[in-house]
């Protein structure tokens, strides 16, 4: 692989305040952002030949929220948008996911999780995030989402409120992202629970016809909608709540099938 | 005023004392351990707080303010003895200030309160229970140490009451918890591990102490300055070189070889962050540090370099 200056040039300009070493306050660092996304960069440009829509949707400064569907086995989509912020945005950003408690206690995955910028996905981290003007990517799906199988991989499962209740609170605007073609790569046909998840303190391990959870190198695209905004301060009743992540769902569920158009035929 | 400092001859706590004398306060120091040539300003006693001796200075002198900074941490002393010691004197402390009349004590307590968990929020405000005790249960004594504390808050209600949890301190060279840890030329770490190190500079806290005095501090209060910095950059730049262990060889060594003689619970503070939010401290006070983490990391490596 080419060493890629480009995406240094880019980690360079990201409105993050760093120290003159590099790290900023959340432990984010310039030096890793620049290795993983060297290798994010190659993976998105050359292997799953991402093709990104409607990023102009995603405010270039201030606080946001990315808003997105899972499915595919293991976070690729995730890994995608991440890419496709810093890559197709000027200036470039930087999404900070929310990622699953077991990363972050596991050897190597908890520092690095950490340093390029993906934190724990606990509510506090999400609040201080948000309120330091950062854009924060959510997959109310969760690690349910991640665990679809290939067959249901353009449905959606229950979307967790907390998210939305955040927004409210912190006044942010949600911008619905769908990725689709994550399930091409990881087509998972069962996920592995029990004894062996256990020994390698995973949920579960997907399976793929081929056994391990690697990709195919299948086309991804990325669908950004308009943000949306909601009024509130986050105590609002769960009726209202629910209805507000419904129309988020909906929209996503619009992106997926919009994809699904653009790619032609029954995908 | 008349400031009473049990633990006075700690590194800091001497710090303390002398800016005090300086500013014009009659400064009143206890402490067991030697402070060998104290500032004629500063009146030391060599006493255990504990002690009878120690009520009666608190009698015949009645101080105004007592900074209880006699506390120590699982480097500096072993089991009970270490339990007697931080809550046998943080008892005493609170017993007298109240019986003789004291209108604030300050408890200078530690920032590992909070415990280092992977689940735990990064920045943790002061609303926040301990955790992870079962992981490093030798930090007991000082978590039980810095809520009893805070039950003077209810108890003696006239009385003001602040607790202080500061982040890890460095000097020139300094002393405490990441002082000991820098010491030698090789830092141990744990292997696939890297979590960020809150610390100070000493003078900041120091300043951060008087602070407290000045505004009357009352309430539970997290004490920290600049942004947290990466162990591993800790270490490289202060000249030393990481020595990642793998978590189960790193435990046997504890103690041995020159390695630090830590808890086996300590392990887990090498392993995940304690960072603390610090926003309500300086919003009471208007607290600003001189030091960025940079200057600190410095001033420490010039003081301490290794051989």
């Amino acid at each position: 692989m080419a060493r890629d200056d480009s995406v240094k040039e880019l980690v360079d300009r990201l409105e993050i305040p760093f120290n003159a070493w590099g790290v900023d306050p959340f432990g984010v660092s310039k030096r890793h952002l620049v290795i993983g996304f060297r290798i994010l960069a190659a993976l998105y440009r050359h292997y799953f030949r991402v093709q990104c829509y409607g990023i102009e949707h995603v405010p270039r400064r201030g606080r946001v929220m990315l808003v997105g569907n899972h499915s595919g086995g293991i976070a690729l989509d995730g890994a995608m948008i991440l890419a496709s912020t810093l890559l197709e945005m000027d200036p470039p950003r930087l999404a900070q996911g929310m990622v699953e408690k077991f990363m972050a206690r596991l050897p190597i995955s908890a520092p690095w999780s950490a340093k390029i910028g993906q934190v724990v996905g606990l509510p506090e981290h999400a609040q201080r995030l948000l309120e330091a003007d950062r854009m924060l990517m959510v997959f109310p799906e969760g690690a349910r989402g991640t665990a679809k199988l290939y067959k249901e991989r353009y449905s959606l499962v229950d979307f967790g409120t907390g998210f939305m209740r955040l927004a409210l609170q912190t006044r942010t605007p949600i911008v619905p992202v769908a990725a689709v073609g994550t399930s091409d790569a990881i087509p998972t046909v069962f996920n592995l629970e029990g004894p062996i998840a256990h020994l390698l303190q995973v949920p579960y391990l997907p399976v793929t016809p081929w056994g391990l959870p690697l990709p195919l190198p299948a086309k991804i695209t990325l669908h950004y909608g308009e943000p949306m905004y909601f009024e509130g301060n986050g105590r609002e009743e769960d009726d209202v709540v629910h209805r507000y992540v419904d129309e988020v769902k909906k929209r996503i569920a619009a992106l997926i099938d919009e994809g699904r158009a653009l790619r032609g035929g029954r995908r | 005023m008349k400031i009473l400092i049990p633990g006075v001859a700690g590194g800091i706590a001497r710090k303390v004392a002398r800016r005090l004398a300086d500013q014009g306060h009659e400064v009143i120091g206890i402490d067991a351990r030697p402070w060998p040539s104290p500032p004629k300003t500063v009146e030391v006693h060599r006493v255990d707080v504990r002690k009878r001796a120690a009520e009666d200075i608190f009698r015949r002198r009645r101080p105004d303010v007592v900074i209880h900074m006699a506390t120590v941490s699982a480097l500096a002393a072993f089991g009970e003895e270490r339990h007697r010691i931080n809550l046998g004197s943080t008892q005493a402390v609170f017993e007298h200030s109240q019986q003789y009349g004291v209108k604030q004590v300050v408890f200078v307590g530690r920032h590992t309160f909070y415990g280092a968990a992977p689940d735990a929020p990064l920045y943790h405000t002061e609303g926040e229970p301990p955790r992870a005790l079962e992981a490093y249960p030798e930090l007991a004594d000082l978590v039980a140490a810095d809520l009893f504390a805070a039950t003077a808050l209810w108890r003696f209600p006239k009385m003001r009451t602040a607790i202080l949890r500061v982040c890890y301190t460095l000097g020139a060279p300094g002393s405490g918890t990441l002082v000991s840890f820098l010491r030698g030329k090789r830092v141990p770490t744990v292997l696939g591990y890297d979590p960020l190190f809150h610390f100070m500079h000493e003078d900041d806290v120091v300043q951060a102490i008087l602070l407290t005095v000045e505004k009357r501090l009352n309430g539970v209060f997290n004490v920290a300055g600049p942004q947290p910095v990466p162990l591993s950059d800790i270490i490289r730049h202060t000249g030393r070189t990481p020595v990642p262990l793998p978590e189960i060889v790193l435990r046997q060594l504890l103690g041995r070889f020159g390695f630090p003689r830590l808890p086996p619970g300590a392990l887990t503070h090498l392993k995940y962050p304690i960072v603390i939010d610090a926003s309500a401290f300086q919003r009471e006070t208007g607290f600003t540090w001189e030091h960025d983490e940079i200057q600190t990391l410095e001033i420490f490596r010039d003081a301490a370099p290794v051989r």
